[in-house]
């Protein structure tokens, strides 16, 4: 870790008045969720024999997992390709990643309808190699293990400072000492879990040719995903220093993100290059003009969530300023999050459709629930644990 | 900073050329056939022109899994037909009446269940291996092993399984089992062919039902469409069905010819064949790692970017 980046506990207050109102929503959120444990699946959620995957899957689970990006991203970027000059935004990146995937987990247990069974898919006699979903659960199940003892020495270094803690010193100390060496292994082995996964998520549409609107539908959905995922990464990771910024009063960390943000169009760039050039050879494009929702929707994702924050991102002035930089880095971040819900529900076309399916209140009041309970614990963590680099104070340094 | 701009890109591109590599060289070891099915491999020939849509198979559908349905005179209410009907939890078959070009006083009537595919996208897709595709036939379900992701309804190209939405504890997956649960070592008529009193369904081994189709079409060319479903849809099912006018005037929606798991297990195991493209991943990124390590400890903020 360079010295003239030390991240440290942010000195604020944890409970404010905008905590409040998210600790309500994860309230609201729970009891709902309590509701479904107890009363089953079609008591909350607009679910039906046509329409099996809901909300929870495409927004708790597949834009989850794409929004956590963030985290392999930065740790490719600093640890693998040594952009030291980047090591400040990857500690909160690693944090998001790491509270993300623990929830697309627990927004997972709320949607699988025999939840204490999740374990399954680890045991030995029920491994299936030839399902995607099994790929996604395991690279997911290591993934997870790796952030935390990615995240892990964060922690030994808080407590190897407390007085509290003094009697387990020796321990942390070791701990520490031994994560340090293999780290590098983590690190990588972080990577791969990581690409491994986002792309096998795409290929969990592919199995539906005649379900999956033809505008989405591709065999190389995999990929389409997997650039996606790394397109997303540095906007996800913008998005939230700046909007952690704003919501912890800090100044934003502006030099970083604005040289992070110049990767942005090289990587955006080739994901739309794919986009096209896969829509020009399958002819997809006279899907275009259909009117329908769909093709809308398709056009609304690619015009706003690609194209239109790839040239933003092009010019010098939008990356170095604080407003524009946050628009365009949230206009892919949304553009990525319409794609997975494009992906996932409002371009899978049942083929004996009975009615549409949209998400019931129920189903909003969980996943914004899990969202809040996300962002109310990555606020108590930044408050206890060095995890943001605050520039005014590490300039003082 | 010691690693430059063109160094990054040179490492990037590395991985890149190394990740073809590892996806041809595992090319040639792809060779997933879907599962093992025998000589013998049963199945039901289902002549749709025969059925007077009297509904009897789903009384017996659901008796034979347990539901204890209504007496049977309730299933000759042919109001239900308003609508076509989908296979639901309580009842793994269900008869929908479509028009009839020919003569509008006699309506068509179709059986629809699971087909029992050659080469099952439910079981392929299925985390767990809930599903298992019977050398004699049947593909059937385990619900002691499934988590409930309804994986195996999305992945369905007939959009058959159903789902216990209601129940909050031990939901299942609901499908036709060819009764596979009645006689659980070899396969038995199912219930629905038994009952049927028009003589609807045909129960034998699958290479036997295809010549008695095609033979059937070929003596009575005006009363069949030449077009045996399920012949070849999604890879062949071991369900078949003839019928007086084209399958998609009657409840079909499904003509791919191609198993969906072929394309799905391949690029599948392009990904991880022998963990090779992973451990060569993981090689490159090492390499790379390795490769961009500056040389000495450089203080300054890298300018360039």
């Amino acid at each position: 870790m360079s010295d003239h980046h030390q991240p440290l506990p942010v000195d604020r207050k944890l409970i404010t008045p905008g905590v409040c109102v998210m600790l309500a929503l994860v309230v609201i959120g729970a009891s709902v969720a309590a509701y479904r444990f107890i009363f089953g699946l079609s008591s909350t959620t607009n679910l039906d024999q046509q329409h099996p995957w809901g909300l929870w899957i495409a927004f708790d689970v597949a834009t989850g997992v794409a929004l956590a990006a963030g985290g392999f991203t930065t740790s490719a970027l600093a640890h693998i390709f040594h952009r030291e000059h980047y090591h400040a935004v990857v500690r909160p990146a690693l944090l998001t990643a790491m509270l993300g995937y623990t929830f697309v987990a627990i927004g997972l247990l709320a949607d699988l309808g025999r939840y204490y069974n999740i374990w399954h898919p680890l045991w030995p006699t029920m491994w299936s190699p030839n399902s995607a979903l099994f790929e996604v659960g395991i690279c997911v199940t290591c993934y997870l293990t790796v952030l935390y003892l990615e995240f892990a020495p964060i922690v030994c270094e808080r407590l190897m400072g407390d007085k509290f803690f003094a009697p387990i010193g020796s321990f942390l100390k070791a701990a520490n000492a031994w994560l340090d060496k293999i780290m590098f292994l983590l690190i990588i082995a972080g990577v791969v879990l990581s690409c491994a996964h986002q792309s096998s998520l795409g290929n969990l549409m592919v199995i539906a040719p005649s379900k999956v609107h033809p505008l989405w539908w591709t065999p190389i959905l995999t990929i389409m995903f997997l650039l996606s995922a790394i397109a997303v990464g540095f906007p996800m990771v913008i998005f939230e220093s700046m909007f952690a910024s704003w919501a912890l009063k800090l100044k934003p960390e502006m030099e970083i993100l604005s040289a992070l943000a110049k990767y942005i169009p090289v990587l955006l760039g080739i994901y739309l290059g794919f986009k096209i050039g896969d829509m020009a050879i399958r002819g997809s494009y006279v899907y275009l003009v259909e009117g329908s929702v769909q093709s809308t929707m398709f056009i609304i994702e690619m015009l706003f969530g690609v194209i239109a924050p790839f040239v933003m991102l092009l010019s010098p002035e939008v990356r170095n300023s604080p407003k524009w930089l946050f628009i365009a880095a949230l206009m892919i971040v949304l553009g990525v999050t319409l794609n997975r819900i494009n992906v996932f529900l409002i371009g899978y076309q049942p083929l004996y459709p009975v009615k549409s399916y949209f998400p019931s209140i129920g189903e909003f009041a969980v996943s914004i629930g899990l969202v809040s309970l996300l962002m109310f614990i990555y606020r108590t963590i930044v408050t206890f644990f060095p995890v943001i680099t605050h520039p005014g104070k590490a300039r003082a340094k | 900073m010691a690693v430059s701009r063109r160094d990054f890109l040179k490492n990037l591109a590395a991985v890149g050329v190394g990740s073809t590599a590892a996806g041809g060289a595992t090319k040639s070891a792809l060779a997933s056939e879907g599962p093992h099915v025998s000589e013998n491999l049963m199945g039901v020939l289902v002549d749709s022109t025969k059925c007077i849509g009297c509904r009897r198979c789903e009384f017996a559908c659901q008796e034979a899994a347990g539901f204890s349905p209504p007496p049977v005179e309730d299933f000759e209410d042919k109001s239900v037909f308003v609508e076509a009907r989908r296979p639901y939890p309580r009842s793994h078959t269900v008869i929908n009446e479509y028009a009839n070009p020919a003569t509008p006083e006699a309506p068509i009537y179709n059986k629809f269940n699971c087909l029992h595919c050659i080469d099952p996208a439910c079981m392929s897709a299925c985390i767990v291996s809930a599903f298992s595709k019977r050398e004699d036939g049947p593909v059937v379900y385990e619900p002691n092993r499934c988590m409930g992701c309804r994986y195996c309804m999305v992945a369905c190209p007939f959009e058959i399984p159903s789902y216990d939405y209601d129940m909050p504890l031990t939901p299942q997956v609901r499908k036709c089992n060819m009764c596979a649960h009645l006689v659980p070592d070899h396969q038995a008529v199912p219930a629905c062919v038994k009952i049927c009193p028009a003589e609807v369904m045909t129960y034998g081994k699958r290479s036997d039902l295809l010549k008695l189709a095609h033979e059937k079409i070929r003596n009575e060319p005006d009363t069949y469409v030449d077009h045996v479903y399920g012949e070849h849809e999604a890879g062949g099912t071991s369900w078949l069905w003839l019928s007086s006018i084209p399958p998609k005037d009657v409840g079909f929606r499904q003509f791919d010819t191609t198993a969906p798991p072929r394309l799905t297990e391949k690029i599948q195991h392009a990904e991880f064949k022998f963990f090779l493209p992973p451990m060569m991943w993981f090689g490159l990124l090492g390499a790379a790692m390795w490769l961009s390590k500056p040389e000495e400890e450089d203080p300054e903020p890298d300018s360039e970017c």
